[in-house]
């Protein structure tokens, strides 16, 4: 590692991200997974991938406000297990439970919005789970970066998938969007620079009583 | 007018000598059971003692005893296990959570249960529930449930054709429709405190639907009394709707002139009709009206028009757009 203390950050976000799936794969071992194992599947894969797609944008404004570059250097892998749980959701989607039958879920697929939007996010995941990171980044950093901003779409994507699935409880589905909503305000440059201004104090006075200090 | 009654139908049909009452073969069992009673005892408890066994402990209880004449339907699918049947359901008026359910239902207090059978009707009454069981003799009745969240069980039921209660309390020419509605008591029912839903649940038929050889009160299943979890002590079962026209817990049953307006139909007037006949060709904006997962196998397989009793009930509808008429 590059630098010391990253390598315990990053384990600790391993486990934290992969925890869900141990979980569901020894629920499913014991049959813990209801009557109805693929919709519990379905459900549960969708729930880690949204809340790891949160704790994604989350990162940006964490490191804006507290100034914890940790955050930063984590955004990626928290991009990378949303993606991967979202693609475990669509191939039990498509596989599991459709058995791959392409003529039976394009008649059920059409009209249902939720699964459009859905599918919309995955896909954006995909495109930017495929771009080769370091190398792009040092060639055209504006597009990357451009690209990449597609990942607040896909995450308003994602929540508005949670709220059109929903039957008759709103709450929940309603508090994912308002989260996802809040964070891409952070984002806003004018309130980004304001996010800033805590730690950018916090800094300030540091440097200052050190420098007072060494006198 | 109600239509006149269609002829009883040919499948699933057993009288009711073929039925052993519950109480002869639970005492026929204990008696078998009578030697290996210790024996099945400590089996039980180490099975409870196993980390993160799935059903609750009166569910487990109930399913002991569980019994059925056949082990398929008449097209030739398999029983849903009672296990899965007794733990997982939709009954919001306990909890949204499907197998929440069984452990909030435990303690609903079935018994003194009463109905009230009035509205336009000739004779109106207030029925207990040992009027109606010692009245209307109980028939196995196995039926597919077909929810409208896409998933389906086959279960088999203990019950009564409602037209045999109808009947009795002789409706008035000018009904047209029967409403029902389950208890209100969020004492007992804690969903009912929050606004899901406009409490108490209402359902309703129309006269002809109502009485039709098919439709039944429910009192039972697998055998014994209704769980409370699957709407005891007595609720209606339609089998060609979608499960949630079979309401659950009834106390009331009024003979009306106009169509009730369902308590899903007021939630959401666009995706739940006063129909709701099972009907691959009207789609749904959540789940897939074509297909189905049937609870304990893996494959979906297509749903079935009128949820494969279109022979029986498909001229109830002749003419009537069902596309409207969701």
């Amino acid at each position: 590692m590059r630098r010391p203390g990253l390598a315990w950050f990053q384990i600790l976000v391993h486990i934290f991200a992969l925890a869900p799936l141990v979980r569901l794969l020894w629920d499913f071992t014991q049959g813990q997974l209801s009557a109805d194992p693929i919709r519990e599947i379905q459900l549960r894969t969708g729930r880690h991938a949204l809340d790891l797609l949160v704790l994604t944008l989350a990162c940006s404004p964490i490191y804006n406000v507290f100034g914890l570059k940790a955050a930063l250097q984590l955004r990626r892998l928290f991009g990378l297990y949303a993606f991967g749980y979202a693609s475990l959701h669509f191939l039990n989607f498509i596989g599991l439970d459709y058995g791959f039958d392409l003529a039976l879920i394009r008649a059920d697929v059409a009209d249902k919005r939720f699964i459009i939007a859905g599918f919309a996010a995955f896909l954006i995941l995909l495109a930017l789970a495929a771009t080769p990171i370091e190398g792009m980044k040092r060639r055209s950093s504006r597009n990357w970066r451009r690209l990449h901003r597609l990942v607040y779409a896909a995450a308003l994507l994602a929540a508005l998938h949670f709220v059109w699935q929903t039957k008759a409880d709103f709450l929940v589905p309603l508090l994912y969007s308002a989260v996802v909503v809040l964070l891409l305000i952070l984002r806003i440059p004018i309130i980004e620079q304001w996010a800033r201004l805590p730690s950018k104090w916090l800094k300030r006075r540091q440097g200052n009583q050190s420098s007072s200090q060494s006198h | 007018m109600p239509a006149p009654l269609p002829g009883r139908s040919e499948f699933n049909r057993i009288t009711p000598s073929e039925i052993t009452p519950e109480h002869l073969y639970l005492s026929r069992r204990e008696f078998l059971a009578g030697g290996s009673a210790l024996l099945a005892s400590t089996f039980a408890l180490s099975a409870c003692t196993q980390p993160g066994s799935t059903p609750s402990p009166s569910a487990t209880g109930f399913c002991d005893s569980a019994f059925a004449s056949k082990t398929t339907d008449e097209l030739g699918a398999k029983l849903t296990p009672c296990l899965d049947i007794t733990n997982y359901n939709n009954y919001y008026e306990f909890s949204l959570e499907k197998e929440d359910v069984a452990p909030l239902a435990r303690n609903l207090k079935t018994s003194p249960w009463e109905v009230a059978v009035g509205g336009l009707v000739n004779r109106p009454r207030t029925y207990g529930l040992e009027d109606l069981l010692r009245k209307f003799p109980s028939e196995e009745r196995i039926y597919r449930m077909r929810c409208v969240e896409a998933w389906s069980m086959v279960i088999p039921w203990l019950g009564f054709p409602l037209a045999a209660l109808l009947k009795e309390v002789e409706p008035a020419s000018t009904a047209k429709y029967v409403r029902f509605e389950t208890l209100h008591d969020p004492k007992q029912m804690p969903g009912q405190k929050a606004g899901v839903l406009n409490w108490p649940y209402v359902e309703g038929l129309r006269l002809d639907e109502a009485m039709h050889d098919l439709t039944i009160l429910a009192t039972g299943l697998y055998g014994k009394s209704l769980p409370p979890q699957d709407g005891a002590p007595i609720r209606l079962v339609v089998p060609w709707k979608y499960g949630f026209k079979s309401i659950k817990s009834i106390v009331k049953i009024d003979l009306v002139e106009e169509p009730p307006v369902s308590a899903w139909m007021e939630a959401s007037p666009r995706e739940y009709g006063f129909y709701a006949n099972v009907n691959p060709d009207v789609t749904h904006p959540r789940w897939s009206q074509t297909s189905e997962r049937r609870i304990g196998q893996l494959e979906r397989m297509r749903t079935l028009p009128f949820n494969g009793y279109a022979d029986q009930v498909a001229h109830l509808y002749a003419g009537m757009d069902l596309k409207k008429f969701f």
